[in-house]
C-alpha cells in the first residue's frame, strides 16, 4: 500500500537529518507535523521508523523506503524546473505534490528522460536508482548541460533550452549551433568554452541551457 | 574612448561634406573595421583589442582612386538582427542610410561563424565587399584560406588582409573605388524555408531599403524595428503581413531562429568546402598558455595584483604622481616659471587687480595652469598609458569573466569591470562608456558607483601623496572607500527594480600591444581630457579671483565654517572644498597645499580626503551622466552623493575621535 503524503515528509525529514547532516536522529518538534498526527503510527507499523520520547529513528528498511522518497522528490524539482519551466517558490510547492505520483515505476520513466540527473535544482545530491547505476554501467550519459562537463572534456552542442529568445540568438551568433563542437576549457570562475577558433566566457546560468552530447 | 571626439567629428562631416558616395563598415566586435576605417581615412578612432570598442557610428572620407568616399565605421554586430544597443545603431546604418557600399569586415580564424552574416547582407541586395582579416594570426596558426575560391563561390569582390599590418589595404581601396555592382545571390534555403519567405515577401508591397526576402526573414524572427517600419510603410496591408507572420511563426513553434541557424550553416558549410584547410594539429602558442594563466583563479588573481602593482601603483602612483609631478609642478613650475612669470607680470602689468587674475593666489596661471599641466596632466597621462596597454593586450576581457561572480553581488556584470577600471582614469569617460552595459538598471547602478565611490586617476594621485606621508591614514581612506563601493553597490543592487543580466563575453586572443597604437590611443585621450579640464580650471580660477575681490569668497568661506566645523575640518578647507566643486581633484590638490603648509592633523586629512573623494563629481562628469541617464537620475545621484559625502563625513571624523585612531 502507498504511503501517505504525510509519512512521505517525515521520511524525507529524517534522511536528510540522518544521511546529509549526519545527525543519529530527528527532533520530532522540527518535523512540522504534530507529533500525535496517525503518519507515525503509519510509518512504525510498517518497521520504518522508531519514535522514541521526542526523537525519530530509522529502521533499515525505512533508510530504503526514505531514500527512494528523497529521490522522487528531488526528481519532481528536477522535472518542474528543466522540463515544465515553474521556477522559484511555485516551482518547490508543486514538486511538493507531484512527488507523491512518482512511484511504482514513473519514477524511473522520468529519471530516464532527465537523463539520470545528479543533482536537485538546489545542487543537493539525488540518490542514484536503478536506472542510473544501469545507465552508467552502460556509459550512456547522454545529452548533459554544459556545467555537467569537466574542464577540457570535448562535445557536440545538443540543443539550447532557453525561454528567452534573445539569449538564443545571442548564443546563437557566438557559434553554439546543434552540431558545432564544443571544447569546455574552464568552469570556475565562470565558464570558458572554445567553438571553432574563438573562445568565451559566459555565467553559469548560460551554461545551464547549452545542452552537449559527449 | 575618443567617442566625445567621434561624435564632434560625425556632426561636422555631416554638416560640410556634400554627397559623396558613402561605404559602410560592418561586422562581428573586434575584427578591426576601426582599423581598417583609420586606414583608409587617415582619421583615428580609438581602436583595442576587445570586443564593443567602438559604440558609435564614426565617419570620415578617404580619396580612393580619383573620387571622395565618405567612410563610417559602426559598432561591431553579430548578426543583421540587432540585440544590443550598439547593434541597433549599426543597422540602423543599413537600414536607413543606404549606403552605396558594405564592406564586410570578418575575422579569417572565424570565417565559418561569422560568412553567415556575408549571407545575410548578400541577401538583403547590399553591394557587399568582403574582406577576411586578420590573415597573419590565421596563417600562423596554420589556417589555408583560398581567398579566389571564395569569391568565386560568393560572386562579390573577396579580399585577404591583415589590416592591423597594413596588408591588404591597397587592395581594399581598389576594390571600393572599383567596384562593379554586380552580385549574384548564390545560395538558397530549403523549400520549406524558401516558401515561408516568399509567403511574407510577396505580402510586402512599399519601398524599402533591404530586399524584401531580407526583411521578410527578420519578421520571422520578430524584429520590432522592422515590425514598425513595416507597419508604417505597409499601413493597409500590415495587418494581414502581421497575422501571416505570427501563423509561420506558430507552425515552426519556438525553433524560427534555430532551424534558420542551422540552414545557414549548412549554406557556409557548403560554401567553404574546400575553402578552408584547417590544420592536423591546433598550435598551442605561447599567447594562448598566457592566457590560460590569466583566467585561472590561481594563478589569475595573482596576476592581476602583480598588473595592479606595476602598472597603478609603481607607474601610475610612484612614477606619474611622484616623480613626474615633482619634477614638472616643484622643479619647474614652482621653482622656475611662477617666479619668472610673476616677476613678469610685475614689470609689465601696473594693475594690481589684474595682476592677480593672472598670477595671484588663484592666478590663471599660477594655479590654473600650475594644477592642470603640473598635477594632473602627469597622472593622467601615465594612467592612459597602462589603460591603453590593457585594452590592447586583451586583457579585459579575462579580468571580466574572473570578477563577474563578485561584480553580480552588486548588481552589474563582469562587462562592468571596463567603465569602472577605466573611472580610476577619468570618471567622466568612464560614465559615457557605460552605455555598452547591456540593460539600464547595469548602466544606473554603474554610474553611482563611479559618481561616489571611484576616485579619478588625478584624485587619486593627489590623494596618494597626500596621505602617503600619514602611516595608516591611506589604509583608513581605502578602507572606507572599498567599504561604501561594497555596500553601496550591494544595496543599489537589492533597491533597483531589474535583473541582473546574464554575462557573456568573447576573449579575443591576448597580443602584444603595438607601440604605436598605444601612443595615439593615449594622445587622443590626452587631448580630450585636456581640453576638457583646462577650460573648468581657468574657469574655477577667474571665479575665485572674482569671489576675492569683491569679498563675496571670505563670507562664503565664513558661511562654510560651521559645516566644515561638523565633521571637524580647519575652516581653510573650505577652499579645498569650493575647488572640489569644479573638479574633485582640484579640491584635493587644495588640500595637498594645505598639507604642505602644516594646517591639518592626519585625522583632518583623511576626513577631509575621503569626504572629497565621495563628494559632487566634477561639473564635467554631472553634465555627462546628465546626457547619457537623463535629468531625473543625474539629479538624483547628484543629491545622493552630497548627502552621503557629507554623512560619512561626519561619521567617519566621531569615529576616529571615538576611537582614537590617528590620533
Amino acid at each position: 500500500m502507498k504511503l501517505s503524503e504525510k509519512a512521505e515528509e517525515i521520511l524525507e525529514a529524517l534522511w536528510i537529518a540522518v544521511e546529509e547532516k549526519g545527525r543519529g536522529y530527528l527532533d520530532i518538534d522540527s518535523v512540522g507535523i504534530a507529533a500525535d498526527d496517525p503518519a507515525y503510527a503509519e510509518l512504525t507499523e510498517r518497521a520504518f521508523i522508531e519514535v522514541k520520547s521526542g526523537s525519530v529513528y530509522f529502521r533499515p528498511e525505512g533508510k530504503v523506503e526514505g531514500r527512494q522518497t528523497i529521490r522522487r522528490h528531488r526528481l519532481a524539482e528536477r522535472l518542474m524546473m528543466d522540463v515544465l519551466d515553474i521556477r522559484g517558490e511555485d516551482g518547490d510547492r508543486k514538486a511538493c505534490q507531484f512527488e507523491h505520483l512518482l512511484n511504482e515505476g514513473v519514477d524511473t520513466k522520468v529519471c530516464t528522460m532527465l537523463n539520470h540527473p545528479r543533482t536537485c535544482p538546489h545542487g543537493k545530491e539525488i540518490p542514484k536508482g536503478e536506472c542510473c547505476i544501469e545507465a552508467e554501467r552502460q556509459g550512456d550519459m547522454g545529452v548533459v548541460p554544459l556545467t555537467e562537463l569537466k574542464s577540457n572534456q570535448e562535445g557536440e552542442i545538443a540543443y539550447i533550452q532557453t525561454g528567452d529568445s534573445k539569449k538564443m540568438q545571442k548564443l546563437m551568433a557566438m557559434g553554439v549551433l546543434p552540431g558545432n563542437r564544443i571544447l569546455l576549457l574552464q568552469t570556475f570562475p565562470s565558464y570558458i568554452f572554445r567553438v571553432g577558433f574563438s573562445e568565451f566566457a559566459i555565467d553559469t546560468q548560460m551554461a545551464r541551457e547549452i545542452f552537449v552530447r559527449r | 574612448m575618443a567617442w566625445f571626439k567621434k561624435r564632434q567629428r560625425s556632426e561636422d562631416e555631416s554638416r560640410g561634406v556634400p554627397a559623396h558616395r558613402k561605404v559602410a563598415l560592418v561586422g562581428n566586435p573586434n575584427v578591426g573595421k576601426s582599423v581598417l576605417f583609420n586606414a583608409l581615412t587617415g582619421a583615428y578612432v580609438t581602436v583595442s583589442n576587445y570586443p564593443g570598442t567602438s559604440v558609435e557610428v564614426s565617419r570620415g572620407s578617404a580619396l580612393l582612386g580619383e573620387e571622395t568616399f565618405e567612410i563610417c565605421d559602426t559598432p561591431g554586430m553579430y548578426a543583421l538582427l540587432p540585440i544590443t544597443e550598439e547593434e541597433r545603431v549599426a543597422r540602423e546604418i543599413l537600414l536607413v542610410e543606404a549606403p552605396d557600399l558594405v564592406v564586410h569586415v570578418l575575422d579569417a580564424r572565424n570565417l565559418e561563424r561569422m560568412l553567415a552574416m556575408t549571407l545575410q547582407l548578400i541577401e538583403a541586395d547590399l553591394p557587399v565587399i568582403l574582406v577576411v582579416n586578420i590573415m597573419d594570426e590565421a596563417e600562423r596558426m596554420g589556417l589555408a584560406i583560398d581567398i579566389p575560391l571564395l569569391r568565386e563561390r560568393l560572386g562579390i569582390p573577396v579580399i585577404g588582409a591583415a589590416t592591423a599590418r597594413k596588408r591588404g589595404v591597397t587592395e581594399i581601396r581598389e576594390a571600393i573605388s572599383g567596384y562593379d555592382g554586380v552580385h549574384q545571390t548564390p545560395f538558397r534555403y530549403g523549400r520549406r524555408m524558401e516558401q515561408d519567405i516568399a509567403a511574407v515577401a510577396g505580402e510586402l508591397k512599399g519601398e524599402y531599403r533591404l530586399s524584401a526576402k531580407s526583411l521578410a526573414l527578420l519578421l520571422l524572427q520578430r524584429d520590432e524595428e522592422v515590425e514598425l517600419l513595416v507597419r508604417t510603410t505597409e499601413g493597409e496591408g500590415a495587418s494581414r503581413i502581421e497575422a501571416l507572420v505570427k501563423e509561420k511563426i506558430f507552425q515552426r513553434r519556438e525553433s524560427f531562429h534555430l532551424d534558420l541557424s542551422l540552414e545557414r550553416k549548412e549554406i557556409v558549410h557548403d560554401l567553404l568546402d574546400g575553402v578552408i584547410r584547417l590544420p592536423d594539429k591546433r598550435r598551442e602558442t605561447f599567447a594562448s598558455r598566457l592566457s590560460r594563466l590569466t583566467v585561472r583563479p590561481l594563478t589569475g588573481v595573482p596576476i592581476l595584483f602583480v598588473v595592479l602593482y606595476f602598472g597603478l601603483y609603481q607607474f601610475v602612483g610612484k612614477f606619474g604622481a611622484g616623480t613626474l609631478v615633482d619634477l614638472i609642478e616643484s622643479q619647474l613650475f614652482v621653482a622656475r616659471f611662477n617666479p619668472w612669470i610673476i616677476d613678469l607680470s610685475r614689470r609689465t602689468i601696473p594693475w594690481e587687480v589684474i595682476r592677480e587674475l593672472f598670477v595671484g593666489e588663484y592666478g590663471v596661471i599660477t594655479l590654473g595652469v600650475r594644477y592642470a599641466v603640473g598635477i594632473i596632466l602627469p597622472i593622467v597621462a601615465t594612467f592612459f598609458i597602462f589603460f591603453s596597454l590593457l585594452e590592447d593586450s586583451g586583457y579585459f576581457p579575462r579580468l571580466a569573466l574572473l570578477v563577474d561572480r563578485l561584480f553580480k553581488r552588486i548588481g552589474l556584470t563582469g562587462r562592468a569591470v571596463i567603465p569602472i577600471v577605466l573611472g580610476f582614469g577619468c570618471d567622466t569617460m568612464a560614465t559615457m562608456v557605460t552605455r555598452t552595459l547591456e540593460t539600464v538598471r547595469e548602466r544606473i547602478i554603474a554610474t553611482l558607483l563611479l559618481a561616489l565611490a571611484i576616485p579619478c586617476s588625478a584624485q587619486l594621485g593627489v590623494i596618494l601623496a597626500l596621505l602617503s606621508k600619514t602611516p595608516g591614514a591611506l589604509l583608513v581612506w581605502s578602507v572606507c572607500l572599498l567599504l561604501i563601493f561594497i555596500v553601496i553597490g550591494f544595496l543599489a543592487a537589492r533597491l533597483i527594480p531589474g535583473e541582473t543580466p546574464l554575462f557573456y563575453m568573447e576573449l579575443p586572443p591576448l597580443r602584444l600591444p603595438q607601440f604605436r597604437n598605444v601612443l595615439t590611443k593615449t594622445y587622443t585621450r590626452m587631448q580630450w581630457y585636456f581640453m576638457e579640464i583646462l577650460p573648468l580650471f581657468i574657469l574655477a580660477s577667474v571665479l575665485l579671483w572674482l569671489g576675492k575681490i569683491t569679498g563675496f569668497f571670505e563670507k562664503l568661506i565664513t558661511w562654510m565654517t560651521p559645516v566644515m566645523a561638523s565633521i571637524g575640518l580647519p575652516k581653510e578647507t573650505a577652499v579645498a572644498f569650493i575647488f572640489g566643486f569644479f573638479r574633485r581633484d582640484y579640491g584635493a590638490a587644495g588640500l595637498y597645499d594645505l598639507q604642505a603648509k602644516g594646517l591639518m592633523t592626519p585625522r583632518q586629512l583623511v576626513v577631509a580626503a575621503v569626504t572629497l573623494t565621495l563628494f559632487i563629481p566634477c561639473i564635467a562628469q554631472f553634465l555627462i551622466m546628465k546626457k547619457e541617464r537623463g535629468m531625473g537620475v543625474a539629479v538624483s545621484i547628484g543629491v545622493f552623493v552630497s548627502l552621503f559625502a557629507y554623512g560619512s563625513g561626519w561619521f567617519l571624523n566621531r569615529l576616529l575621535l571615538v576611537t582614537g585612531i590617528l590620533a
